[in-house]
């Protein structure tokens, strides 16, 4: 389907892969809608998965007070909303992660403020 | 009374008749299709433009001088108001940011609609819609004339409202109603009316208005008030217009009918979603709270909307597409929309704060079915660690919609624990929705969407810096760029109600005693 | 069977109009809520002009009604006597 237009309309997308420092990934905490939205940072693709888990969520999730009790062993991965397994010793490219990807994790047991889901 | 005698003139319906089609020319020495080129290539087909009906008959004469009469009325209250100290009379300063995201997310709007409707006034062929368009154009400018003047008076008194076009073009949240205007406007003549006039005049105005006129009378602000009284009175002719342009182009072919559905499913949903702004302040901005954004939503959209399109189904026309969804989110979208503003409000140049007590009561009534469960828990959470002193505020920037550039914070339809992902990949590149109908608008029109200035984007980009600013240094730290190229003063617009200036000199101004209160 | 409406500020200019709607309309229903009174009327709703002088002692121009009308419901009819909203195309 074409935009109806006069003329071409055709123009270059905003947001292709090189007009960043680095690919863009969006992440979400299922369960955990004290944070309003998913969020997005530009991650370099040798970022070692362990690395997103071990440094970079911490200063995203670490003020929600189930941030401390996450056991990384049992949580639940999803990319673009499918079931997913990352290898923690390999790094985002490697774990298949290109520019506007977007992954999700689920923590069992862990539900929010007062099991409210926030 | 003296037997009048009257001098032999033309009726109403003649001066009207006279100054549009007696006006009018086909054009001879250049093709008309040369002089009008944006008439005939969206693919509505117009056979008789005689068909059309005019919807009011202003002459230039009577529109000049009602419209003055009503200029010299307002300015007269908001001169009152003004000398009066009305702004004393409100019932508290957390008031004030309700108007503060009007004149940041509203009134721009007047003027780029003065703008679209100057273009598409130039535009049809048909001599009545364009002076109907013009009109319209006189009156949006006029809307950006008088809110600008009367939140003019607050602005000698609170912050967040000083710095108003500059944030339009770059402040995150305003990249939601900008890029919903733009792409309105960027659109053709026949699109923009059914976008503006049909389903944002017509179909949504009242959840526009109704929420921030009665929420400014029942919270002291007569001065808005009367601007809303007296807008809307221009806006009771924009919406005849809207009706007109719609049954017009559905009475002239039957080819139109599909053109019109989808340009009705897709303004419907992206003017829905503007509206977002809207709900959450009238749920939560509004210290003497009129009625919920549920209950408005059932009365104007439900309940009008619900008769509106029964009345068209007899062109063929049905519900918008999100129409189910729309409903739907009536429960949770102002509550997802504060709690944005609240995690977002380091960024944000107005206040953001936990309700109080009674606030949350008035909420769980309204509410009774999702706001225990799914939102005062965190709510109340929010307040416990404001009061321990670690208010929070999400350091992260969120992942937006390609489409309506809210952060993604909807949930899925029928359950609202669960944030909706939809994703689509277009000439090797991913790109994200908050719904079905956001991914459906781009799915048409990819090619508008792919150009969707996202400020998060942006940001990452190093496109939200001044000139100079160099991201390599030491020490470098971006948010303090990017709200220094905002230009929003830092601890004076932004952060939380609570320890304001604008609560500070509120407070002192009204003799109240100074520690902060719950009312 | 719809209503159309019709509503004015509050004030001294529009009590003259009301009452003409009312008095023309008999099963026209007003409504007062701060600032503003609202008209609602079934299927239709006529202003006019020769009421309305009768009630102000003056020429009247009907589409003076502007300057205190803050909104309505319905498709305009209207010439210099008479200003009618009804649901008829």
């Amino acid at each position: 389907m074409s935009t109806v237009a006069l003329g071409n309309y055709e123009f270059a997308p905003k947001d292709v892969r090189q007009n960043f420092p680095a690919p863009l990934l969006y992440i979400g905490w299922e369960d955990h809608l004290l944070f309003c939205a998913p969020v997005c940072l530009p991650l370099p693709g040798e970022t070692p998965f362990g690395a997103l888990t071990g440094e970079v969520l911490p200063g995203v999730y670490g003020a929600h007070p189930d941030f401390a009790r996450i056991d990384w062993s049992q949580v639940l991965w999803f990319k673009s909303g499918q079931p997913w397994q990352p290898d923690s010793t390999k790094s985002l490219q490697e774990n298949g992660i290109g520019h506007k990807d977007v992954i999700r994790f689920r923590t069992p047991g862990l539900t929010g403020i007062g099991g409210s889901l926030s | 009374m003296d037997t009048r005698v009257s001098k032999k003139k033309l009726g109403l319906k003649d001066r009207y008749t006279a100054m549009t089609r007696g006006l009018h020319w086909d054009t001879t020495y250049q093709p008309m299709d040369k002089v009008f080129p944006y008439d005939t290539y969206e693919g509505i087909k117009i056979h008789d433009w005689d068909k059309w009906e005019d919807p009011f008959r202003l002459t230039m004469e009577a529109y000049w001088k009602y419209q003055g009469e009503k200029e010299k009325k307002l300015y007269a209250v908001i001169d009152a108001f003004a000398q009066n100290n009305g702004q004393l009379g409100i019932s508290d300063a957390r008031y004030v940011n309700a108007l503060k995201l009007f004149i940041q997310g509203v009134t721009p709007l007047e003027y780029y609609a003065h703008r679209g409707f100057a273009h598409v006034g130039r535009q049809f062929t048909g001599a009545g819609a364009r002076v109907a368009a013009q009109m319209q154009s006189v009156d949006e400018l006029r809307h950006y004339q008088t809110e600008t003047h009367a939140i003019s008076h607050y602005n000698k008194y609170f912050n967040g409202m000083h710095h108003t076009s500059h944030w339009f073009d770059r402040v995150w949240y305003l990249s939601v109603p900008k890029s919903f205007f733009e792409d309105a406007y960027s659109s053709g003549p026949f699109e923009f009316l059914t976008a503006v006039s049909f389903s944002f005049e017509y179909v949504l105005t009242n959840l526009l208005f109704v929420p921030f006129m009665s929420g400014a009378a029942h919270n002291g602000d007569m001065s808005t008030v009367t601007f809303g009284f007296s807008a809307q009175s221009d806006e009771s002719r924009h919406m005849t217009l809207g009706i007109e342009c719609i049954k017009f182009m559905l009475e002239q072919d039957p080819d139109n009918l599909p053109i019109i559905q989808r340009w009705m499913d897709k303004w419907f949903w992206r003017g829905y979603r503007l509206l977002t702004l809207v709900a959450m302040m009238q749920d939560y901005m509004l210290p003497k709270r009129v009625m919920s954004w549920k209950e408005a939503w059932e009365m104007y959209a439900e309940g009008s909307g619900g008769a509106l399109f029964k009345d068209l189904a007899r062109y063929g026309i049905r519900e918008p597409k999100g129409w189910k969804d729309a409903c739907e989110g009536k429960d949770h979208i102002s509550h997802q929309a504060w709690n944005t503003f609240y995690n977002y409000n380091a960024a944000a140049p107005f206040h953001t704060w936990v309700p109080d007590d009674e606030e949350l009561a008035w909420l769980t009534e309204k509410y009774p079915e999702t706001f225990d469960s799914l939102y005062r828990p965190r709510l109340q959470y929010l307040r416990e660690q404001q009061a321990i002193g670690k208010r929070f505020y999400n350091n992260t920037l969120p992942m937006l919609c390609t489409t309506c550039q809210i952060p993604m914070c909807f949930t899925e339809p029928g359950d609202a624990t669960k944030i909706a992902y939809r994703e689509t990949e277009h000439l090797g590149d991913k790109y994200h929705f908050c719904s079905d109908h956001c991914k459906d608008i781009f799915a048409h029109e990819p090619e508008k969407y792919v150009q969707s200035w996202l400020p998060v984007h942006q940001i990452y980009q190093g496109n939200c810096f001044k000139p100079g600013t160099d991201p390599s240094q030491a020490g470098f730290d971006p948010l303090a760029a990017v709200m220094d190229y905002y230009e929003v003063k830092v601890g004076e617009d932004n952060f939380d109600f609570e320890g304001s200036q604008d609560q500070k000199n509120f407070n002192e101004w009204r003799g109240d005693d100074g520690l902060g209160e719950d009312e | 069977m719809s209503n159309v409406f019709i509503a004015f500020q509050s004030n001294e200019d529009s009590r003259p109009i009301i009452e003409a709607i009312l008095a023309d309309n008999p099963h026209a229903v007003s409504v007062h809520s701060p600032g503003l009174i609202k008209i609602d009327a079934p299927d239709e709703l006529c202003i006019k002009r020769a009421t309305i002088e009768e009630i102000i002692g003056r020429r009247y121009d009907l589409q003076e009604i502007h300057v205190s009308l803050v909104t309505l419901s319905g498709y305009i009819d209207e010439d210099d006597d008479q200003f009618t909203l009804s649901w008829k195309h």
